[in-house]
């Protein structure tokens, strides 16, 4: 596990980045917070801990992931060499994994027997209910209805590896309600029952766990970058729904100031329509799900409700630490539309071999607006934070393509 | 800090009854408030609805929902407050979400409500930890910050949320979300006990409670009880509500009443 020191991004006071951050939890909450932050401090250091969960990351998530070249992709744009982060060969399709399994070992640790989360894209939750499965927890997931409805392959996964998949129904029916849905539970339920975070948002110690556990991307690609081509990325691409992939693409590049670290965020029909779900772009400073970080809302301080095609990245926050890098200036993030990630995933899919899930479209996207502004001997890295076969079927409907599936 | 709060528990034990500002909307609001004050709860809380309230379960949600069929907002309540205040000077008290009064601003937001006379703020998402920067603004209008105990809070919490608290102390008698329980199964006579080890502001027990038996119960155990989702559930009925609100709080008052302070 990397420990990447970096002055200006050491939090300022416990689970604070900047001013954005903190604990803004129910008080019925919060002891159970505190716990989680003394055992996650505690084992973050222990040896034994640190050995469990690596080999978990090498013999059964199938760590490290490949640094892949993209040699046709990189020719077609005509600029710089790109290289692909593939965590869409984890076990269970995306980098979900990396964090559910050191929050579960976490949860083991401190003698939890059941686990419980919120899912997007399904694939959070899908990832939570395979290890559930592997260490023998229970196991209930809370997924928007909306969700439910264009993710449906992911929830028979989950059911299949006997997880509990609750639709929530109460407001916009996505991944904000899911949230909402799966504190209340863990409101209610706490101690015999992890809550597994599946974004690197909400309360403190989460945003730091989620980063911490999600740095193992860039910690090999660092590496794998200095042994492959001999030097650093000039740009580290990924998407930001609440920020995992990307703040753990960026972790240990962010002490690297000639590293650019550029997050995508979902733009849905486009900034300029409320179908959107670019909360830096569109955001500002407000407090929701436990932490201050940028929200979509409305003038009053209303949480909107928020479009993108993608599940995953329908979500009107962002991660506190991801506000922070903005508020710095020390990472930039983009708009991508619907249309272009749609275009993105297709491209990839014809030029690489490579079927992306639609949230990793979105920097693949923003890749190719970016590399043919680069010099053939600069290099990015976009991380490829999961698969798309869960977004197939949605595609070819946005296509309008009817799929036959009976 | 003594407020006009401390006084509504001292002859008595307090009946506080808790309604969403805006439920079913603005006339009928400011009608329910005033049956309450005189049917007679010493306090109102008024929930400023919020979009993702993740401390109130379905029938309170449901009604921020019908708050928000009306079009109530922060400067809406503003409003439904100085109409309530030309007909009662009941003590109000509002309970809403952190990023409302973040968003209004914590100085201006203090400085409505001491213009109001709404004597305190119950802020579920805004634990000990974080109250350090909404408190200056405060205090500086002698408004009441109200905090919650719930039964997971550890001794050496319930110590410092004490020390901190104005007003009273609202006790969470159950985990979990607002919303009527058939029974309230939790002894909460121990972390009262703990609680008056460390202040003499008056504890205020609230969620579940929805019975005038259960009022009694939990009279018996504080200085008050706070009747929310049940109070909801009345408006919610849409029919005589302000008949049947007046009952209902008589009947809570007498079993209350049956409870020597
Ligand atoms: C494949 C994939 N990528 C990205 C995301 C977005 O999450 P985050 O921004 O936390 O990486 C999701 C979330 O469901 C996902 O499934």
């Amino acid at each position: 596990m990397s420990t990447t020191t970096n002055p200006e991004m050491t939090m300022t006071k416990a689970g604070r980045y900047g001013d954005f951050g903190g604990q803004y939890v129910p008080e019925t909450l919060m002891p159970e917070l505190i716990r989680l932050d003394n055992a996650f401090q505690h084992y973050q250091h222990d040896a034994d801990f640190q050995a469990e969960l690596t080999d978990l990351l090498n013999n059964y998530a199938n760590r490290p992931s490949l640094l892949s070249y993209a040699k046709r992709m990189s020719a077609d744009l005509g600029g710089a060499q790109i290289y692909f982060k593939r965590e869409d060969l984890n076990h269970t399709g995306a980098h979900k994994i990396n964090n559910v399994l050191g929050q579960a070992l976490l949860a083991k640790r401190m003698g939890k027997t059941r686990l419980i989360a919120e899912t997007g894209a399904g694939q959070h939750g899908v990832a939570t209910a395979t290890i559930a499965a592997l260490f023998g927890m229970d196991c209930e997931i809370y997924m928007g209805k909306m969700d439910t409805d264009r993710q449906a392959l992911n929830v028979y996964r989950m059911e299949l590896l006997g997880a509990k998949v609750h639709p929530v129904t109460t407001g916009s029916m996505v991944l904000k309600d899911a949230i909402n849905a799966a504190l209340q539970a863990w409101t209610q339920r706490c101690d015999d029952t992890a809550y597994i975070m599946g974004s690197a948002t909400g309360p403190h110690p989460f945003p730091t766990m989620v980063r911490t556990f999600q740095s193992v991307i860039s910690e090999e690609a660092r590496k794998q970058s200095l042994e492959l081509i001999g030097h650093l990325p000039d740009a580290v691409v990924a998407c930001v729904g609440g920020g995992s992939n990307a703040i753990g693409s960026f972790a240990n590049f962010i002490d690297d100031p000639d590293v650019q670290l550029i997050g995508c965020e979902a733009a849905g029909k486009g900034v300029t329509t409320p179908l959107t779900a670019a909360t830096i772009e569109c955001g500002r400073t407000g407090i929701f799900h436990g932490m201050k970080s940028i929200f979509l809302q409305d003038a009053d301080g209303q949480i909107s409700p928020v479009y993108s095609i993608s599940a995953g990245l329908d979500y009107p926050g962002v991660g506190p630490e991801h506000a922070r890098l903005a508020e710095t200036g020390r990472a930039q993030y983009v708009g991508v539309t619907d249309d272009e990630a749609v275009d993105a995933f297709e491209y990839l899919a014809k030029t690489e071999g490579i079927i992306c899930a639609i949230e990793s479209a979105h920097a693949v996207a923003y890749v190719q607006k970016l590399a043919p502004t680069m010099r053939p001997d600069q290099t990015i890295i976009c991380t490829l934070s999961g698969r798309g076969d869960k977004d197939v079927a949605a595609i070819a409907k946005y296509r309008g393509v009817t799929l036959n599936e009976d | 800090m003594k407020t006009k709060l401390t006084q509504a528990f001292r002859n008595h034990k307090a009946l506080i009854s808790f309604v969403v500002a805006g439920d079913p909307d603005f006339k009928q609001t400011v009608d329910h408030v005033v049956a309450l004050a005189e049917a007679g709860c010493d306090i109102v809380e008024l929930g400023i609805p919020f979009s993702d309230p993740v401390a109130d379960g379905p029938e309170i949600q449901a009604a921020d929902l019908r708050a928000f069929d009306s079009k109530t907002t922060p400067e809406r309540v503003f409003e439904m407050v100085a109409a309530i205040r030309e007909q009662t000077d009941i003590s109000l008290v509002f309970l809403t979400y952190a990023n409302l009064v973040y968003q209004y601003g914590y100085v201006a937001f203090a400085k409505r409500c001491a213009a109001l006379r709404v004597s305190g703020l119950i802020i579920p998402d805004l634990p000990l930890e974080e109250q350090g920067e909404l408190r200056p603004a405060l205090v500086a209008q002698n408004v009441a910050l109200i905090p919650l105990i719930a039964p997971t809070t550890t001794p050496d919490r319930i110590a410092a949320i004490a020390k901190a608290a104005t007003g009273f102390i609202y006790v969470v008698s159950s985990m979990g979300v607002t919303g009527m329980r058939q029974s309230l199964t939790t002894d909460l006579t121990p972390l009262i006990t703990a609680i008056r080890a460390e202040t003499d502001t008056p504890i205020a027990i609230g969620f579940g409670i929805h019975t005038p038996e259960q009022a009694q119960k939990m009279a018996e155990q504080a200085d008050g009880v706070i009747v929310g989702s049940a109070m909801v559930h009345e408006i919610a009925s849409q029919q005589d509500v302000v008949a049947k609100l007046t009952t209902y709080t008589h009947e809570l008052r007498q079993a209350v009443d049956s409870v020597a302070n």
